[in-house]
């Protein structure tokens, strides 16, 4: 059950090895979560994230696997997680994503179908498994990590970008779907984080580190606000950059 | 029967709400079947004035009792009346008052049903005279998942004290037998006095209560440094015919009437804001006389004062607002202090704060009341320290050995609430023997736990 803070005793982590992810679970199980169920692909570095958890207070942290390339695992990881956690979930994080290297995906039609399906088609099923539970549940919660990459795409990640964007309004729509039920669906938008996934790229404008990004989404998730940027910043930036000629947004590093 | 309609429900306060199936029984015998027949989670509920979760069950079924209505006859003797659960405190002072009785507890508003009222053993202006709403109480019958039962304090005192402020989880009353206070007249002679500061009035209460039925004092938060804790001391009792006014005296007993204004939609966010409630609050310190006795106030005046403006609530805007309540012994009355000025410090100083002195508590393993000070302050939801801020405060109240009413909580940890309520067991033995498939439950007894 959420409190009056829109604090979670239950979390899913749809994506658990996602490093934003975990951190902002991290800062929740040090409020109000005591169940945890990490959902993924990697079963060691999921068991590493659990025994974390668990020395931070969480009192019950399951770990589920799946492989996001598999579109039919979609609904069976749903329904695996909620008997994991005992029924029923407050939280669900949907951080389920590759970044990919965008040289090699350029004329890769395998690569390209492969990351659409782990980024875009997988947590979408995963969400339409979702929302019948989420109904019957009569409360919840969802918030979906989109990116900024996905506002406007960039030459520089379009592939990744245009999954995000995908998925982004997969989910605005989704959340208008759940508004009457009276569950909260967030999109979270983060901008550059320092994470594993972008470890060695050049840096953007706006970059945070993780910690950072965990502080502003955790803020951000209890709030009703459709859109959570971090930093809250880039929704201004974006606001102009969609804005910008094709001339100088090509043009802008990165 | 049917059940009704799915509805998006919450508390008072506006805040977490949840979606459950929504039905209305209209006799006790519909209410029983219901127990018998569901697979739960299931909780009643009332006029939804608990400001927390305590009356919703997201995923499950709320049983309104509004439809469980009838009342007795009040026997003049001896002043008991029975009635229905759904019965509303308003509803039953439009009755009692002009035969010559009042409720003998009233908390700040009418809008409250007598199962509610059972459900968590509410408390008045009297308490430190009278007790809470279950020391009125001299029967009640309980709809349970093995039956309906039929208790007094006597007869199965667990079964009754468990139900008197166990929120709802140890069956639905369907009805009860009150026993009304006899008054002359329905206006209350009231004392009132100014104080400068918290140290003052806390004095003052300590040293004089005793001679008053009903007593209250108004804080105000938002004034730092030495005003902080300045406020309005308000005390008196039913005033007797001789001391009504002419006009007065011709209609004595008449009832108080329904809320004048309303807030007919949410107010935008921010309208209650530091700014506003500190002039606000300035307004109330002023208007107050320094001290005046003997002043004849209404019912709704004096006990009331909120009912006035129907749906105040939505004043607090959209992101809604929380109340937080907490009883201390004698001994620790320094937490009232405390407290007060750790909201302050941190920023987010409560708009609105009330406190009492309660007189020695009653058997319920969950009733809120015990001897010594109670403070019940709102505060605005929105400020990002807020949660710490009242996770400090819990934790200053369970070491004093407080606790916080859980009518009024929507956020306190499962763990503290435990060290808070140290007698959750019995509670808990009780709902083993009357609900051994654990179909009643509610979101606030699943937030802390206690099923």
């Amino acid at each position: 059950m959420q409190n009056a803070f829109g604090q979670p005793q239950s979390v899913l982590v749809l994506g658990g090895t996602s490093d934003i992810a975990l951190a902002v679970t991290r800062r929740l199980v040090n409020d109000r979560t005591t169940t945890v169920v990490l959902a993924g692909r990697d079963d060691a570095a999921l068991a590493r994230s659990a025994e974390e958890l668990r020395a931070h207070g969480a009192t019950l942290v399951e770990t589920v696997l799946f492989d996001a390339g598999d579109l039919s695992s979609a609904a069976p990881t749903i329904d695996a997680a909620f008997a994991a956690a005992g029924g029923s979930i407050d939280l669900v994080l949907v951080a389920v994503g590759l970044l990919g290297d965008q040289d090699k995906l350029d004329d890769d039609a395998q690569g390209t179908a492969s990351l659409f399906s782990v980024n875009l088609t997988w947590p979408a099923a995963a969400l339409a498994a979702l929302r019948p539970r989420l109904i019957a549940q009569g409360t919840g919660h969802v918030a979906v990590f989109s990116s900024v990459a996905g506002v406007r795409v960039r030459r520089a990640n379009f592939t990744y970008g245009s999954t995000k964007a995908g998925l982004d309004a997969f989910t605005q729509g989704y959340a208008e779907s759940l508004r009457p039920s009276g569950v909260l669906v967030q999109i979270i938008r983060p901008g550059f984080v320092r994470t594993k996934m972008t470890e060695g790229m050049a840096e953007a404008p706006f970059t945070t580190d993780v910690d950072t990004a965990a502080d502003t989404i955790v803020k951000g998730l209890s709030t009703k606000a459709p859109v959570v940027w971090s930093p809250s910043i880039l929704k201004v930036v974006f606001m102009a950059m969609v804005h910008l000629p094709s001339v100088l947004w090509r043009r802008l590093p990165g | 029967m049917t059940l009704g309609n799915q509805e998006l429900l919450s508390g008072w306060g506006n805040t977490a709400p949840s979606t459950a199936w929504v039905t209305t029984p209209r006799s006790a015998d519909e209410v029983v079947e219901l127990l018998r027949s569901t697979k739960g989670p299931l909780i009643a509920r009332g006029l939804g004035r608990s400001y927390g979760d305590a009356a919703q069950c997201a995923g499950g079924t709320v049983v309104s009792n509004r439809s469980l209505w009838h009342l007795s006859p009040i026997d003049p003797s001896t002043g008991l009346v029975t009635c229905g659960a759904g019965v509303s405190i308003d509803e039953l002072l439009a009755v009692a008052l002009p035969a010559g009785f009042f409720v003998p507890v009233t908390p700040g508003t009418r809008q409250v049903t007598v199962g509610g009222a059972i459900a968590a053993d509410i408390h008045g202006k009297n308490h430190h005279v009278e007790g809470s709403f279950m020391n009125h109480v001299t029967s009640m019958t309980i709809a349970t998942p093995v039956g309906p039962i039929t208790v007094s304090a006597e007869s199965d005192p667990p079964l009754f004290w468990a139900t008197g402020g166990g929120m709802g989880l140890t069956g639905i009353v369907t009805q009860a037998t009150i026993r009304l206070l006899p008054v002359e007249s329905g206006y209350v002679s009231v004392d009132t006095e100014r104080f400068d500061d918290l140290d003052s009035i806390m004095e003052a209460m300590y040293t004089g209560d005793a001679n008053y039925r009903y007593s209250v004092a108004w804080v105000d938060c938002m004034t730092a440094g030495a005003r902080m804790g300045r406020g309005v001391l308000t005390r008196g009792d039913h005033a007797p015919l001789e001391a009504l006014s002419a006009k007065q005296r011709a209609t004595p007993l008449a009832a108080p009437t329904g809320a004048k204004l309303s807030v007919p939609f949410t107010a935008p966010p921010g309208l209650l804001n530091k700014l506003s409630i500190s002039a606000f609050n300035e307004l109330w310190f002023r208007k107050a006389p320094t001290k005046r006795d003997g002043e004849i106030q209404s019912v709704g005046t004096f006990f009331h004062p909120l009912d006035g403006v129907s749906n105040w609530n939505r004043m607090h805007g959209p992101k809604g607002f929380l109340q937080y309540q907490f009883a201390v012994p004698d001994a620790h009355g320094d937490v009232v202090t405390r407290a007060i000025e750790v909201l302050s410090s941190a920023k987010v100083p409560s708009f609105l704060a009330v406190l009492k002195r309660f007189g020695p508590g009653d058997p319920g393993p969950l009733s809120f009341p015990i001897e010594g000070w109670t403070l019940a302050l709102d505060v605005p939801l929105g400020p990002p320290q807020l949660p710490k801020v009242l996770d400090q405060l819990d934790q200053m109240v369970a070491e004093a050995g407080g606790r916080l009413y859980l009518a009024k909580d929507s956020r306190v940890s499962a763990e503290l609430l435990r060290t808070m309520y140290p007698s959750l067991d019995s509670l808990n033995e009780v709902r083993r023997l009357i609900d051994p498939h654990g179909v009643l439950a509610s979101d606030l007894s699943r937030r802390l736990e206690l099923d």
